[in-house]
């Protein structure tokens, strides 16, 4: 099996790099070469743009719009685009326009938080699981496995009812919380076995044996040979997760558990849109067009990234 | 290996106990009045609720009603539905659709999934490469009852290929439709993943000592490259599997397919715990063995990998 | 693996699906002689008294015939397996049976069978859900109770096999209009004997018998040869097909794999898109079912009337119902609906009609709504879009605010409503047990009554309800009901939104299947179109 011959694929094999693998010195080295790299990259900048523009329309809505996304005349409803209201009306005689700028701090929060925290919690328990192995791996693993057992919805169900009395109004940064924590309850087993299975594979390799053999403590291990190891594959979920997150977010609301009026989110627009989509596309059409944009920002930046980062992509 | 399956195995019983335990937990605590609307606009009588209270032991404790519904279990008495059907008859009827739904769709991803994820990882940058990843873009962010509609009343209604529903005992090739909405988020998923770790492989060392020993380029690719490509892939698509096992409530309810999915759903919505818990009981156990099958992939994938 | 070998395998599973989809194209499973209808799951097994709800009332009404039958087109009474329903005082009804009825096995239908079936409607641990239908029976208190002390009740009694009498605790005028309920049917003795056989295979006296039923599938009736009522049935066998989404039964129904909706969902209703579709086979006939918002009266912020009334007169039902519904559904004017016997227009007047300005007024006269006014309904119903516009009326109209704050399922809303746990405003429907005003308000409106989910209380209101019921005539009886009527909508306890009608469809194969405006299949109007 020369295939696998592991030595030649330990990161000190290459000469530019072996400097900074083997001094201490050379602590940051990984992460300046990183930007350094980044910085060359017109993907980078062009993802980093979209994604600062979402933010801005996050942080500011009132930059883009001045209607009340709340207003709605429902005589006008289904308008088509016209410069009254630029991307048309909803079924309620909303201006859609409006309601996808207000939508953008919502989706975007959730869409982050959920994936970030599952990517946390997933990440650091599929670590410890993959490095650790034994007893360790088991108990983190069968404990994934129960909450991967739970049907999201029941989960949903019983956690928002439970910490919100329903029927009543519960506050937005308050729902928004909520929603974010049921997701990563519900969601970190998948990102935990990702993260073991590349740290189960990256701990058995002869450069992590060398370096435990010259008395690195797990810390070091783990930070400087394991992690950067693993990006890639957790970024490539993250990225992809954050358009799922959206998703699930928009099934609670649709359930009458997740973001409730007057919190809107481009997941609750496209599924309310979706029952008359052949009356009134543009209700769908252009929630869904910004959450394509706003998922291509961060799978690019997610790329940019990791080719910048990722030891093995270079 | 041997003992590691054993090991493994013996692990099933906590996980199934937890849960089980847990799901039966959260549907008694959705709401502590079980009855309400199970007698329309109307309240129920107090000799209804008596009655089924007595029925279904909810006087007794959480923890002591748990264990007489899995004594019952146990000795293979899924219990009623509210409606006074038999759980397991229904499981019977609905799971063999389920498991083949999820076996299409699985099977689609996969093809399609890897197919074009070893295609763009291959080539690199370019055409073909924006082009896939603008669709799994696309993919991501319609959610599923939406592309399930639009095939539906486009292929369905308006062209008459397919029909709009699934009958109650589908050919694979009825199946194939919704198999392609449902594992449609996973086949992007996977296409990029395939994308990603092919790109990272491409100049792995490991490769160059292929190439340079004179291995064709079919050889290096097949053999070596993909091999050790495809683990994540493997690792998601085993956690696929277990997860499309437990039904899929939008696309069952777009193309009324009569499956796990719409029971666990009609369930939880009725508060009905017999039903809830036992289909959740078998889930467990397919997802349990889906997982360990994996882990067992890995170490035929990748012979760095030993469990002993 | 080689790449080559993959290569295979990948191959082989592409030929295996695209023969398996070649085969999936053929053999078409359905019989020219069945006609199939959409369905859902029952709450409860097909027992008559233990059915209330369309999916079990559906093939109930099949199974079995009744006293009392509802016209298909005007909801009016007729007797069916009745030959009189006779008496003197209002309180002792004396039934007398047409001769020559059969169970699907082969024995009589006889006055026992029907008293047997009540009694055990009625008695407490059976569990009944239309237990409530035999409340004004003599003797009902002592059976219906957890531990009840008689096994029958006292006003039931058989004076030979073709007559019984039914005597009630008090005088209840309407009371044979009420017979045709599916509560009301009887019961073989094969039920008594094993009830649980009974249930897998039901044996009934209606125009189908039972074939077999796959639960969450589907289930099949045949006809009932021996079917001793006028009106025989054609078609030879149903299918009840189990769908969980009404869209998707439409669908089919357009592209020809259905025979029947039971519903048109409201994506077909907007543009009128359902009579492009179905053309002269889409149906619309007054019904039975209003849709209202209930105040919780035991919250005191709701206690002025005026309040009631300013946030009655902010919406706008009629552009709701126009611009939502396509102008199908009907703004709600008074507390029933046109199908039923009794039925005034505009007996709700000023208060249902939209005045902005006068809400304005009203509201300021009240004193102004102190803080915000939550809008509640469950998420699991389709009543998402016009609890939105109707919150946004609110709001906009009256300057509150207004906030649509939904639940997620039919259960956790009537979880609320029975323990009193609503701030605002709920939604609450009621689609009547028989065609005439009184099915809309007593159980409704009297105090304590079994739906009055608000805990409205008036005693002058309960006062003219009993008069009203017993009244010497039928036209007295039903003149009492609508002055309670008025009384109700002047203390507004709900604000009427819309009544619905009945809305369903066939497709080509069919020359006609009906629903009656209480909502329930007509099997005996299913005719097949000649065969080419």
């Amino acid at each position: 099996m020369t295939d696998t011959a592991p030595a030649l694929r330990a990161r000190g094999a290459e000469p530019d790099e072996a400097a900074a693998v083997d001094e201490s010195a050379g602590r940051g080295g990984l992460w300046v070469d990183g930007w350094a790299q980044l910085r060359r990259r017109p993907l980078f900048w062009i993802a980093s743009t979209l994604i600062l523009v979402l933010l801005v329309m996050a942080l500011w809505p009132s930059l883009f719009t001045s209607v009340d996304p709340r207003v709605a005349d429902l005589a006008l409803s289904g308008a088509d685009p016209s410069p009254d209201a630029v991307l048309g009306r909803d079924l309620q005689g909303r201006d859609i326009y409006a309601r996808a700028i207000h939508g953008a701090a919502p989706t975007l929060t959730v869409g982050l938080l959920a994936s970030l925290g599952t990517v946390l919690v997933g990440a650091m328990a599929g670590l410890v699981a993959g490095y650790r192995g034994s007893w360790v791996d088991g108990l983190v693993s069968r404990v994934g496995e129960v909450f991967a057992g739970l049907p999201f919805i029941l989960g949903g169900i019983v956690i928002l009812t439970t910490f919100n009395q329903p029927g009543r109004i519960v506050g937005e940064v308050r729902i928004v919380t909520q929603v974010v924590l049921t997701i990563v309850v519900l969601s970190w087993p998948l990102a935990m076995r990702i993260m073991r299975a590349a740290a189960l594979e990256i701990s058995q390799q002869d450069y992590v044996k060398a370096a435990r053999a010259l008395g690195a403590g797990p810390l070091r291990i783990v930070g400087r040979h394991i992690l950067p190891n693993t990006l890639a594959p957790v970024l490539v979920f993250a990225t992809i997760q954050f358009g799922v997150f959206i998703g699930a977010e928009a099934a609670l609301s649709f359930l009458g558990i997740g973001l409730r009026d007057p919190v809107v989110s481009w997941g609750v627009m496209i599924s309310e849109a979706q029952e008359r989509v052949a009356d009134i596309p543009q209700a769908l059409f252009f929630p869904a067009a910004f959450l394509v944009v706003a998922v291509l920002a961060f799978v690019m930046l997610g790329d940019a990234v990791r080719d910048a980062f990722d030891p093995r992509g270079r | 290996m041997g003992r590691y399956t054993a090991r493994r195995l013996l692990q099933l019983v906590p996980v199934f106990l937890g849960t089980t335990f847990l799901v039966y937990f959260l549907v008694w605590g959705i709401s502590d009045d079980p009855f309400a609307g199970k007698c329309g606009q109307r309240a129920c009588s107090p000799a209804y609720i008596a009655e089924m209270t007595e029925r279904y032991n909810l006087d007794d404790p959480l923890v002591v009603q748990y264990l007489k519904y899995l004594g019952a279990l146990l000795t293979g008495d899924f219990g009623q539905t509210f409606s006074g059907t038999e759980v397991s008859t229904l499981i019977a009827d609905a799971y063999p659709i389920t498991i083949k739904l999820a076996l299409v769709a699985v099977a689609i991803e996969a093809v399609i999934g890897i197919a074009a994820g070893v295609l763009t990882g291959l080539r690199g940058r370019g055409f073909v490469d924006n082009l896939v990843l603008v669709s799994t873009l696309v993919l991501i962010a319609l959610p599923v009852f939406v592309t399930g509609l639009v095939l539906r009343q486009v292929l369905g209604v308006e062209l008459g290929w397919i029909r709009p529903s699934v009958p109650g005992d589908p050919t694979i090739g009825q199946l194939l439709v919704p198999g392609l909405v449902l594992g449609a988020l996973s086949m992007a998923y996977i296409a990029r993943l395939t994308r990603t770790s092919l790109m990272e492989n491409r100049r792995a060392d490991f490769v160059r000592t292929a190439v340079a020993k004179g291995l064709t380029r079919r050889r290096v690719v097949g053999v070596h490259m993909l091999r050790n490509s495809l683990i994540p892939v493997v690792t998601f698509l085993g956690y696929d599997v277990g997860a499309l096992m437990g039904g899929a409530i939008l696309t069952e309810g777009v193309f009324n397919i009569r499956g796990i999915g719409g029971l666990v759903f009609r369930g939880i919505q009725q508060q009905d715990i017999a039903t809830v818990v036992g289909i959740v009981a078998l889930l467990v156990i397919v997802f349990l063995l889906a997982n360990l099958v994996v882990d067992l992939l890995y170490a035929v994938l990748d012979p760095r990998i030993r469990y002993d | 693996m080689s790449l080559r070998r993959l290569a295979t395998t990948v191959a082989a599973l592409l030929a295996v699906v695209l023969v398996a989809s070649a085969c999936g194209g053929g053999g078409d499973d359905r019989s020219s002689e069945t006609v199939t209808l959409d369905w859902g799951e029952p709450e409860n097994p097909l027992v008559p008294g233990n059915t209330t709800e369309q999916n079990g009332g559906d093939v109930i009404g099949a199974l079995f015939a009744g006293l009392v039958r509802y016209d298909v087109d005007t909801a009016r009474p007729e007797l069916e397996t009745a030959a009189a329903i006779d008496t003197t005082d209002n309180t002792t009804f004396t039934i007398r049976l047409e001769p020559g009825w059969t169970f699907h096995d082969g024995t009589p239908v006889t006055a026992q069978n029907y008293v047997d079936a009540w009694n055990w409607t009625a008695y407490g641990p059976n569990a009944a859900q239309a237990q409530s239908f035999m409340e004004k029976i003599q003797g009902y208190d002592e059976v219906s109770t957890e531990a009840p002390t008689a096994r029958t009740m006292s006003g039931l009694r058989v004076v030979d096999p073709q007559t019984f009498t039914v005597t009630l605790e008090q005088p209840f005028t309407i009371f044979p209009t009420t017979l045709g309920y599916s509560a009301y049917y009887p019961l073989p003795t094969a039920f008594f004997q094993n009830q649980q056989a009974w249930e897998e295979r039901p044996i009934g006296n209606g125009e189908y018998r039972f074939e077999a039923r796959t639960p969450n599938q589907n289930l099949t009736l045949v006809r009932n040869d021996q079917y001793a009522g006028d009106i025989k049935p054609t078609v030879s066998r149903l299918e009840y097909r189990v769908y969980s989404e009404l869209q998707t039964a439409y669908d089919d129904l357009v592209s020809g794999n259905l025979d029947h909706v039971k519903a048109i969902p409201s994506s077909a209703l907007s543009g009128g898109r359902w009579r492009q579709d179905l053309g002269d086979r889409a149906h619309l006939k007054e019904g039975l079912s209003t849709t209202t918002l209930t105040f919780p009266l035991y919250d005191p912020r709701f206690a002025d009337p005026r309040i009631r009334q300013a946030f009655s007169m902010a919406i706008d039902r009629r552009l709701i119902v126009d611009q939502l519904f396509n102008g199908v559904y009907n703004p709600m004017d008074g507390l029933a609906t046109s199908a039923a016997e009794g039925y005034l227009p505009d007996q709700c007047g000023v208060a249902c009609r939209f005045d902005p300005q006068r809400a304005r007024q009203l509201l300021a006269e009240a004193g102004g709504f102190p803080g915000p006014l939550t809008l509640t309904a469950n998420s699991d119903g389709g009543h998402d879009v016009w609890m939105q516009a109707v919150t946004n009326q609110l709001r906009q109209n009256l300057g509150i605010d207004a906030r649509y704050t939904p639940v997620p399922s039919f259960s956790e809303l009537r979880r609320l409503a029975n323990s009193q746990g609503f701030t605002g405003l709920f939604r609450t429907g009621w689609i009547g047990d028989y065609p005439n005003l009184e099915t809309f308000l007593t159980q409704l409106y009297r105090t304590g009554a079994s739906s009055n989910d608000g805990g409205y209380s008036n005693p002058a209101v309960d006062a003219q309800l009993s008069a009203a019921d017993q009244a010497p005539t039928r036209e007295a009886a039903v003149a009492g009901y609508q002055q309670a009527e008025r009384m109700i909508l002047a203390d507004m306890p709900v604000i009427p939104i819309y009544t619905r009608p009945i809305l369903y469809g066939d497709s080509q194969r069919l020359v006609s299947g009906e629903r009656n405006p209480l909502d329930r299949l007509v099997t005996t109007s299913f005719q097949l179109a000649p065969q080419d």
